[in-house]
């Protein structure tokens, strides 16, 4: 079977600063991939390609086998339009690490407002499914909250619940957890393991290496702007085989 | 005392021709107002675009209502338009000067709150499949607004009581009246105060509302 997600030899470079040197990936549907390695290594930058926040340099990503934020025209590639990169950025769900609520709408606010502009969803239909998303989270309690009100861990699991209500295809986590304290760390952990066992596809870059190991089918550590090295969590976490993947991780360990 | 005197004898024939003057001066604040706050986002939307070719006339356009004056500005549209084949009336040209005055003014406070929203908003609402502009719309907007409230209405305090420059085209507003009765009656003190007082009447309770405004914009409920 075709991959879900397909990354072709990608570059990026902002100014002088070669970010991604030629990364190449597949997903599988179903599959959670974790990605970890040193900050500055292009893993976050790689994550915000797959949606296109970030144009890449060089290289093509597909997903279900189609062009992402380009088109082929002729023998070459031409950006998508605002309109047709937003018709494919509601396919891949984007957690980010700082939450990026919208202030201004309760938790359900957040939750429906995509359904309803970009879905073109009835209120009631958008409603119903934030309510189910956001009972999903945990959070059933607080949906006329507004984000100010809430807690880290649980603006976190709202961000999640606005992305679930989109139902992506393939759903990215940029570091979810590394804005919160510790102590709400867990609450959000839990949240994506229970997607990853309902068989959702997931690319996470985390510095959670106990997570990524219990959660994932495959670790990729990136140095460089590279992958250096990958496999599944046991032999890469346990058993690594470049000695820059084993400093990364005694490093993590001695924090 | 003179003042008290030229007062109390002719103080109401005064306030009541001042008066007179008071619609047309409530006519060209509240016209140009809408007006600015309309073509003033239009300004400050090609402001921010990505296109250079939208970015550039919108900075042309606010550098050269802001650096020449409105004086000049009037002159211009009231004197200089009929040689183009049109004849605004005294209160249209007003209204449209002023208007496109302020949208340059306006078009800065726009963008100064657009601006100051963090750009995760804007990921946000694009990783959730929003275009741009219905991300400025649903998301960047009602958050900018409320920052933006405050300098707004500051902001239409002074357009009202630059209605007066308007007298120079004849628009029949407040000052235009006072003006006629110094001629009148050379009683310039006693008259020019009176006119300040009518506008502190309808400053000082706006300034009140951009205070409340102030204290309240912290929260979102």
């Amino acid at each position: 079977m075709a991959p879900l997600l397909q990354i072709v030899d990608l570059h990026k470079r902002f100014l002088e600063l070669e970010v991604l040197t030629g990364v190449s990936l597949e997903v599988a549907r179903g599959e959670k991939v974790s990605i970890i390695g040193p900050s500055g290594s292009g893993k976050t930058t790689l994550l915000r390609c797959i949606n296109y926040l970030e144009k890449p340099t060089a290289g093509h990503i597909y997903i279900d086998g189609k062009l992402i934020g380009e088109k082929q025209v002729n023998s070459g590639y031409v950006h998508l339009s605002d309109r047709e990169l937003a018709k494919e950025r509601q396919e891949i769900g984007f957690v980010f690490q700082r939450f990026n609520l919208f202030p201004h709408l309760t938790a359900l606010g957040n939750v429906t407002i995509a359904p309803q502009k970009v879905l073109g969803l009835g209120r009631e239909e958008a409603e119903a499914r934030g309510r189910a998303m956001l009972t999903k989270v945990g959070l059933a309690h607080k949906i006329d909250e507004y984000p100010e009100r809430l807690s880290g861990g649980q603006q976190q699991r709202v961000a999640i619940a606005r992305v679930l209500a989109m139902q992506p295809k393939l759903m990215l986590f940029d570091e979810a957890t590394s804005a919160l304290d510790p102590e709400l760390i867990g609450e959000v952990l839990r949240v994506m393991r229970q997607l990853a066992e309902e068989g959702s596809t997931m690319v996470i870059v985390t510095h959670e290496i106990q997570f990524a190991g219990e959660v994932s089918d495959r670790v990729i550590f990136m140095d460089g702007g590279k992958i250096v090295e990958q496999g599944p969590p046991r032999d890469v976490l346990l058993n690594p085989q470049l000695p820059r993947t084993r400093d990364f991780l005694k490093h993590l360990q001695e924090r | 005392m003179r003042f008290f005197e030229v007062l109390g004898q002719k103080g109401e024939y005064f306030l009541i021709t001042l008066l007179g003057g008071w619609p047309t001066t409530v006519k060209v604040a509240a016209g140009a107002l809408v007006f600015a706050l309309i073509f003033g986002l239009v300004i400050a939307l090609l402001r921010l675009s990505r296109w250079r070719a939208f970015r550039i006339p919108a900075i042309a356009y606010i550098e050269f209502f802001r650096g020449t004056p409105l004086l000049v500005q009037l002159f211009v549209i009231y004197f200089g338009l009929p040689d183009a084949g049109f004849e605004p009336t005294p209160l249209q040209a007003a209204i449209v000067g002023m208007g496109l005055n302020g949208s340059a003014y306006l078009a800065e406070i726009y963008r100064a709150g657009i601006e100051a929203i963090h750009r995760g908003q804007m990921e946000a609402a694009l990783s959730l499949g929003m275009t741009p502009a219905r991300a400025m719309r649903y998301i960047i907007l009602p958050q900018a607004m409320r920052t933006m409230l405050p300098p707004i209405t500051s902001f239409s305090i002074v357009m009202l009581k630059d209605t007066a420059v308007v007298s120079v085209i004849a628009a029949p507003e407040i000052m235009f009246y006072a003006r006629n009765l110094v001629t009148e009656t050379l009683q310039s003190a006693v008259i020019y105060c009176m006119a300040g007082a009518l506008y502190l009447c309808m400053t000082v309770p706006m300034a009140r509302l951009v205070a409340r405004l102030e204290r309240s914009r912290r929260a979102w409920q």
